[in-house]
């Protein structure tokens, strides 16, 4: 397991130097000079020359890209010009805000999407198949940004019932002393339930807008996979057996039907993060997506590159565990690097 | 280094203040301490708190403004609608208690009491050594001084620890306006030049994180990107204590949900909202809508006269008379501007700026000039703009291609990402583009100095020169400096006629600063800066 960890660690190297590489080059090649931009509306020739020194902008390119490994290499993602804080700093801060978002948003999605999937394919044809298929093709035909809105406008501005969109806690309570940097969890290590709840509610609208865009892959996928395995022929022996239909379809086809989901879960993943932009920005959320916007915005390169990169070894990261799940899921997998 | 332990003592701050409070405690402080906040969201925040800083953003001039003192500041009157607008032309002491401006100097007397965040007593030391940092740490800051003509540290001399005098080096109506904006700010030098480097004499690492200033406010939180938390300065001696205790300004990039929090009264104020936003909440009446002119701004349509055909006065003209002017008012400003057009033809040019020019829309008399110069089959061209601005600049661009095509000119419209924008003003290649200047200081020829000189600053996006209108605005200038208001009269008129009818830029409307805010938030002023100043807010 061990062996298996480190050589997919090792794997990982080569994409991860390419990422560094085309991040650079990439985020050079957009327009836009950042010196004139820092320099200021009223700037001089000679102002926006002093800023490019200042910032190193004048130097060639190879030198440039040699001084950013370096720091790399020394933990150093560089100064965030348009917030002016190290890049490392604020996506430390900001990631648990992203992080606890998606992963909120995933988790609500499973618990709806799965037992769906599983109903619409034991009934394939009743009314819960064409919910499943109602409710699955109207949540992926929504952008998100448009969900986002309509749930702020129904749920905050006519109800009433949800707290104003502004963040991860209401503005008059303090943030929690940082401990996971999760603010539900946070809040309870501390004992301040009115943070908890406060930080519960400012969660909900954010993360069923990231829900409802997710449920329809994870329920197509886990109704197409549980379809074909309740026609194999291993179910068909159990059900001859005489097991109860709940052991058949829970501990022999579901257990099958798990790997295709799986691997389903982690693309989820992967793009929720990417909506999640979207959903930062409807939400005025401080996570990292809205972040690494801003910066391309105003062609700040340091926030844009290290942003690409964390989510770069996030990503390697995440394949890793979900081979290990696969692994751990159905033990005919072999774990190979 | 320095950074990470403000960080750690905010941080820690954060955990004292909640973990010996019960939750019932939490409850009632949460009630008063609303009571006593200023909650204020905008799309931007500021990416530096210090003015003195490299690429300071313009909120960040917000937070200078309100947590440092300068030597002077304006006095406040009547402005347009009844709303308190700062006096261009008189001016109290903010740390200073008195002044005296003689012929080739101004002397500060600071008032005693005046004390730095920190307790430090503000001295005249503090006040050289600030005024030394602005007119020598370049880019914004030194260029905004020298606007003044304060450029040089020995223009700044200490008499003893309470008196400080600006010597001038040249006779200049800006000197005294320019000690009045937000750049000559006066901060604690002591606590700076501690946290100071070799790399960083000035400090700048150490205030971009922190103010250490003796203003009304100071920044106790600052999460970039999402929010600033501003509490008041008990001892603050510049004017009256403020009513507002603490002011929470928050970052909230959908305008549609800051419309929808001042709406449901969660905010008290914002800015920066789509203009039909602010018109339909004018008309329901629910919240209050401060809209006032930009002091000395104007949005217009330019012509680099450098590139053919515009460097024919008969073709600007002609581009002049085919502006689609109302349309633009009413579909895209959507009345919140001062029209700059069409003033009557026997109007006299006044002493003023802005003031509207004679161009209407007239399509045959455009066709007339085009074929007069020419070009009566007309020519192709692009017109560009700043697409961080596209909520005006987009429609604006699009009435006008429609109505230059009537006229046989093909535009194409090219839009320019924000942080391009300024490298292409640099550059002075766009041959036909629309833009606003404003200019801090108030007075005509500070803009045509700006706008029209023949020395080519980065505003004069026409690249006009003219031995006319340079020999003009120096005159205006110098007539200011010496008090000459004959002279200053005739060639401020003789400038804006030239203007007028050469018409390198075709002026189109003066755009209105718009703050919509709670029926029970009073106390809003309009300063030259367009910023909040919460100093003299009040809540209830």
């Amino acid at each position: 397991m061990l062996t298996m960890i480190g050589k997919r660690l090792m794997f990982a190297i080569p994409s991860l130097i390419g990422v560094v590489i085309v991040t650079f080059l990439l985020t050079r090649a957009l327009p836009g000079d950042p010196a004139a931009y820092f320099a200021g509306p009223a700037a001089t020739k000679e102002a926006v020359e002093q800023i490019r020194k200042k910032l190193g902008l004048d130097k060639p390119l190879i030198e440039q890209f040699f001084r950013y490994t370096n720091d790399l290499a020394h933990g150093d993602f560089g100064n965030s010009l348009t917030t002016g804080q190290p890049v490392a700093a604020e996506i430390r801060n900001r990631l648990p805000a992203s992080a606890e978002l998606t992963l909120l948003g995933l988790i609500v999605s499973i618990v709806i999407a799965i037992p769906l999937g599983v109903l619409a394919a034991t009934r394939p044809g009743s009314w819960v198949d064409h919910l499943c298929r109602v409710t699955t093709t109207a949540g992926v035909s929504l952008p998100v940004f448009f969900t986002g809105l309509v749930l702020v406008y129904v749920f905050y501005f006519q109800l009433g019932w949800s707290p104003a969109p502004l963040g991860r806690l209401d503005v008059f309570y303090s943030a929690p002393p940082t401990v996971t940097g999760f603010y539900l969890i946070d809040t309870l290590l501390a004992r301040d339930l009115e943070a908890f709840r406060s930080a519960c509610s400012q969660l909900i609208l954010p993360a069923t807008t990231l829900a409802i865009f997710s449920l329809a892959p994870i329920a197509r996928m886990t109704r197409a996979s549980m379809l074909a395995v309740l026609s194999s022929e291993f179910v068909r022996t159990a059900r001859a057996s005489g097991l109860s239909p709940a052991t058949v379809i829970v501990t022999y086809a579901f257990r099958n039907a798990m790997l295709p989901v799986i691997t389903t879960l982690s693309m989820v993943f992967s793009f929720l993060l990417g909506a999640n932009v979207l959903v930062e920005k409807v939400f005025a959320w401080p996570g990292i997506g809205s972040y690494a916007v801003e910066a391309l915005i105003s062609s700040d390169f340091a926030p844009v590159q290290g942003f690409v990169l964390t989510m770069a070894v996030m990503y390697v990261l995440l394949n890793l565990v979900i081979d290990i799940l696969y692994g751990v899921i159905d033990p005919r997998v072999r774990l190979e690097g | 280094m320095k950074r990470r332990d403000f960080l750690k003592s905010v941080s820690g701050l954060a955990a004292g203040a909640t973990l010996p409070a019960m939750p019932s405690v939490i409850s009632s402080a949460y009630a008063d301490a609303r009571s006593e906040t200023l909650l204020i969201v905008s799309e931007g925040g500021p990416n530096n708190l210090d003015i003195h800083g490299v690429g300071t953003n313009v909120p960040g001039y917000e937070v200078s403004w309100n947590c440092y003192d300068r030597l002077i500041s304006h006095e406040m009157k009547v402005g347009p609608g009844g709303v308190p607008y700062y006096d261009r032309d008189k001016f109290k002491g903010e740390l200073a208690e008195d002044f005296k401006i003689d012929d080739m100097s101004v002397t500060f007397k600071l008032k005693k009491n005046a004390k730095f965040h920190d307790g430090t007593p503000v001295t005249a030391k503090d006040v050289k050594w600030s005024l030394d940092r602005a007119v020598t740490v370049g880019g914004f800051p030194t260029f905004q001084m020298s606007a003044g003509s304060l450029t040089k540290p020995e223009q700044f001399v200490v008499i003893d620890d309470y008196t400080v005098r600006v010597d001038f080096l040249k006779k200049d109506r800006l000197t005294i306006p320019d000690l009045a904006v937000i750049v000559p700010c006066i901060i604690n030098s002591e606590l700076v030049k501690k946290n100071a480097s070799e790399k960083d004499p000035w400090g700048l690492e150490y205030t971009k994180q922190q103010t250490a200033g003796s203003g009304a406010y100071k920044v106790t939180k600052w999460t970039a990107g999402t929010e600033v938390v501003m509490e008041r300065n008990e001892d603050w001696v510049g004017g009256p204590l403020p009513k507002i205790k603490r002011v929470i300004w928050r970052m909230v990039p959908q305008a549609g949900n800051r419309r929808a929090l001042l709406e449901r009264g969660d905010a008290d104020i914002s800015y920066e909202l789509p203009f039909k936003d602010f018109q339909e909440m004018k008309a329901s009446g629910k919240l209050n809508v401060v809209s006032l002119p930009f002091s000395n701004g104007i949005q217009y349509i330019g012509m680099n006269v450098t590139k053919p055909p515009f460097d024919n006065p008969k073709v600007r003209q002609a581009v002049a008379y085919a502006i689609p002017y109302q349309k633009i008012m009413d579909a895209v400003m959507f009345g919140l501007a001062n029209p700059m057009f069409g003033a009557p033809k026997d109007k006299p040019t006044e002493v003023a700026w802005p003031q509207p020019h004679k161009y209407n829309t007239d399509i045959e008399k455009a066709k007339a000039l085009m074929a007069e110069a020419g070009l009566a089959n007309g020519f192709e061209t692009t017109i560009s703009f700043d697409l961080n601005f596209a909520g005006v600049n987009e429609p604006l661009c699009v009435l006008v291609q429609e109505s230059l095509a009537q006229i046989g000119i093909k535009t194409t419209i090219n839009k320019v990402p924000g942080a391009n924008w300024r490298t292409e003003l640099n550059k002075k290649e766009m041959p036909l583009f629309t833009n606003v200047f404003s200019g801090w200081l108030d007075y005509p020829e500070y803009f045509f100095y700006w706008c029209y000189h023949g020395n080519n600053s980065v505003f004069n996006t026409m690249s006009y020169k003219s031995p006319e209108m340079d020999k003009l605005i120096d005159g205006a200038r110098n007539a200011a400096a010496v008090g000459d208001t004959a002279t200053y009269d005739k060639d401020v008129k003789g400038f804006v006629d030239l203007a007028f009818s050469d018409i390198p830029r075709i002026p189109l409307y003066q755009p209105f600063v718009n703050v919509a805010m709670q029926k029970n938030i009073s106390g809003y002023q309009y300063w030259f800066h367009r910023r909040l100043d919460y100093r003299a807010m009040a809540k209830g």
